[in-house]
């Protein structure tokens, strides 16, 4: 497979990756961030050695802050915090970090703009067998639809750490989507990386998968796959859904007359939404959205949830194979 | 067994310990089999489901959603595991079922799922997400004051859980409207996941909150049996607002090494440690659902 070097390590094993938690990639980044910047303050929720801010906890116990289980307060108190000059994050599960305290992000961070960073662990269908309520599928579509509001779904432990040590350098609202369980790390620590800008992973010459989070990895196995029976594809880590890489995505459209989003998220107002309406505007091509049916998860093993909810790398390389038909001659 | 008898199954405290040995037996072993979920909750709550399922409750398994039965709303999702061995025990599902915790295609998911998509009769709605259980109760106390029900309404809140304003909310609405057919439950354990609940978040003077939201208060030792029986009598008796029991348990009760320790809060015992909590509660006359080290 043709691999951008730039981006992905060298010598990758794709049966054997080395595994790190995306969530880690978040603790190790705000201790780095609590040694270098003293404005750096972060908010725990009472699941803090979840989500890994425990070692920044223990490391800078003066700007660590327990809000104990309330949500909806850890975000005004971000808010605050950041007014008077503080750089907060606020972090617990996705699904609590967003359709929670859904309001008080829109009006106390997105509409007021405050600079504060929502970073969300727990993501998706991998939580496993805590079942359906702690399954967040539907944060990107919520913190999306946010005016002022950028969402980064990173693809790694690598790429977690860039993400936060970076947004903590722009004076903005972010909301940065995490995972709890291993994941390949695979992307080059020391890449360049611009938030808005997305990654070509593997170039191709039949059909562009646009995939996020830990969908990308997936889809570098369906791309194996494929490529078994002879088709090759572009595969673009859309690391940030907004700002929306349009540019990435129109090009694909030219390039290829077919597109293919995969995300571990509702199909609909997620990675897929936002590039079928950049399509639909711009270039209309047949895109085939990789991603749960408009249905809640349930509890089971995270590879098993993927396999029935429809987003394992089976289901990536039909939806190639789909789109593929659908393309006009 | 029990399927079709109406409540007290026993009225004997002795029988009711016995039971409640029996549940958390069936939680070790449901969590050895699963490998995933919460231990210290489930065990510092079997006495009082014991007490509400085999004593109090009106409810009858064979008829689960019958119009008289009173409603139990689990606001504390993650420990399930302590309401399906009680559901189970009681005969709502069969007992192996309870090998199914926590598996795809199962109706014992991770956390209560509501009866129309995959949940346990019993379950009247799901929980998981902390704080929204209480709302729910005097929602449906409201209902049934203006349908002349006498049904009752019992919500089993976690203590780290108070930390939601919701829980704050929903007390000042019961208040407010004089809600009386309404039993809090507060399983007073003083852990939570990061650590013990006052230093996570100061909860106390705790019985002076929930007086001062305009509830009656009773305060009892979670794990014995007649004080539980007592205060669900005693709050069933307040007229014109609504009660809570402060029930003081241990998180991990009955396990020696869990008893007390936040750190038990969300991990299942590994084999080793589940040989050692199985020795440590005593086996009863009904007999386990599986014997877990001899089929492993
Ligand atoms: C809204 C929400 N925020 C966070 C969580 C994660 N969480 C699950 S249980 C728990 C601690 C609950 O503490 P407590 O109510 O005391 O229960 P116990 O530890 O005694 O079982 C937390 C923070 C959640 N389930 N829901």
């Amino acid at each position: 497979m043709n691999f951008n070097k730039e981006k992905i390590i060298d010598n990758l094993d794709l049966n054997n990756p080395e595994l790190k938690e995306t969530r880690r990639g978040f603790g190790d980044a705000l201790v780095e961030l609590g040694r270098t910047n003293p404005d750096v303050v972060v908010l725990g929720g009472d699941v803090s050695g979840s989500v890994r801010s425990d070692m920044f906890r223990d490391a800078y116990p003066d700007r660590f802050f327990s809000v104990g289980i309330a949500e909806q307060d850890m975000m005004g108190t971000a808010a605050g915090l950041a007014l008077v000059g503080k750089i907060p994050f606020a972090s617990t599960y996705g699904e609590f970090a967003t359709g929670r305290p859904f309001d008080q992000i829109r009006q106390s961070i997105a509409y007021s703009e405050m600079n504060v960073k929502i970073c969300a662990s727990h993501c998706g269908l991998t939580v496993g067998p805590d079942g359906a309520t702690h399954q967040s599928l539907e944060d990107i579509a919520l913190m999306r639809v946010l005016p002022h509001m950028n969402v980064i779904t990173p693809v790694d432990y690598n790429q977690t750490y860039r993400t936060i040590i970076e947004c903590s350098k722009l004076n903005a609202p972010f909301y940065v989507r995490f995972y709890r369980d291993n994941s390949p790390n695979f992307t080059k620590p020391d890449a360049h990386f611009e938030f808005g800008k997305a990654d070509i992973l593997i170039e191709g010459s039949d059909c562009a998968v646009i995939a996020t989070g830990l969908c990308v990895w997936e889809s570098i196995l369906a791309a194996e796959m494929l490529e078994k029976e002879g088709i090759s594809i572009r595969l673009i880590n859309m690391h940030t859904i907004k700002p929306l890489d349009e540019e990435a995505i129109l090009t694909a459209a030219r390039d290829f007359g077919c597109i293919v989003t995969v995300e571990d998220h509702q199909k609909h107002c997620g990675l897929g939404g936002a590039v079928a309406e950049v399509l639909v505007r711009e270039f209309p091509v047949p895109v085939e959205m990789v991603a749960v049916n408009d249905t809640f998860g349930e509890s089971g093993k995270g590879p098993e949830l993927y396999e029935k909810y429809g987003i394992s790398k089976k289901y990536i390389s039909e939806a190639v194979k789909k789109a593929l038909k659908r393309k006009k001659k | 067994m029990f399927a079709d008898l109406k409540n007290p199954v026993f009225t004997d405290t002795d029988d009711l310990n016995e039971m409640a040995r029996q549940i958390r037996r069936d939680i070790i072993n449901m969590l050895l089999i699963s490998k995933s979920g919460h231990s210290g909750g489930p065990l510092g709550l079997a006495d009082i489901f014991t007490a509400l399922y085999f004593n109090k409750l009106n409810c009858l398994p064979s008829d689960p959603y019958m119009d008289s039965r009173d409603y139990v709303f689990l606001s504390i999702g993650h420990v399930a595991p302590v309401w399906y061995a009680t559901l189970a025990r009681r005969g709502y599902c069969p007992l192996d079922e309870l090998k199914t915790l926590r598996k795809i295609n199962g109706r014992l998911q991770g956390h209560p799922a509501p009866l129309k998509t995959h949940g346990l009769p019993g379950v009247e709605i799901a929980s998981g997400a902390l704080g929204q259980g209480l709302s729910i109760a005097v929602g449906a106390c409201l209902g049934l004051r203006l349908d002349n029900k006498s049904n009752r309404v019992y919500c089993i809140c976690g203590d780290g859980e108070l930390n939601e304003g919701q829980i704050w909310e929903a007390a000042m609405t019961a208040a407010h409207h004089n809600v009386d057919n309404l039993t809090v439950i507060v399983d007073r354990n003083h852990c939570q996941i990061d650590n013990r609940t006052e230093i996570v978040m100061k909860l106390e003077p705790l019985a002076d909150k929930w007086k001062a939201f305009g509830f009656e208060v009773f305060e009892i030792d979670g794990h014995n049996m007649k004080e539980i029986l007592e205060s669900f009598d005693k709050a069933e008796k307040v007229k014109g607002k609504p009660s809570v029991i402060l029930a003081y348990t241990k998180m991990g009760k009955g396990v020696s090494f869990m008893e007390d320790n936040y750190k038990w809060h969300g991990v299942p015992p590994n084999d080793e440690q589940g040989k050692i909590a199985l020795s440590e509660i005593q086996k009863t006359k009904y007999g386990d659902f599986v014997d877990y080290y001899a089929e492993k």
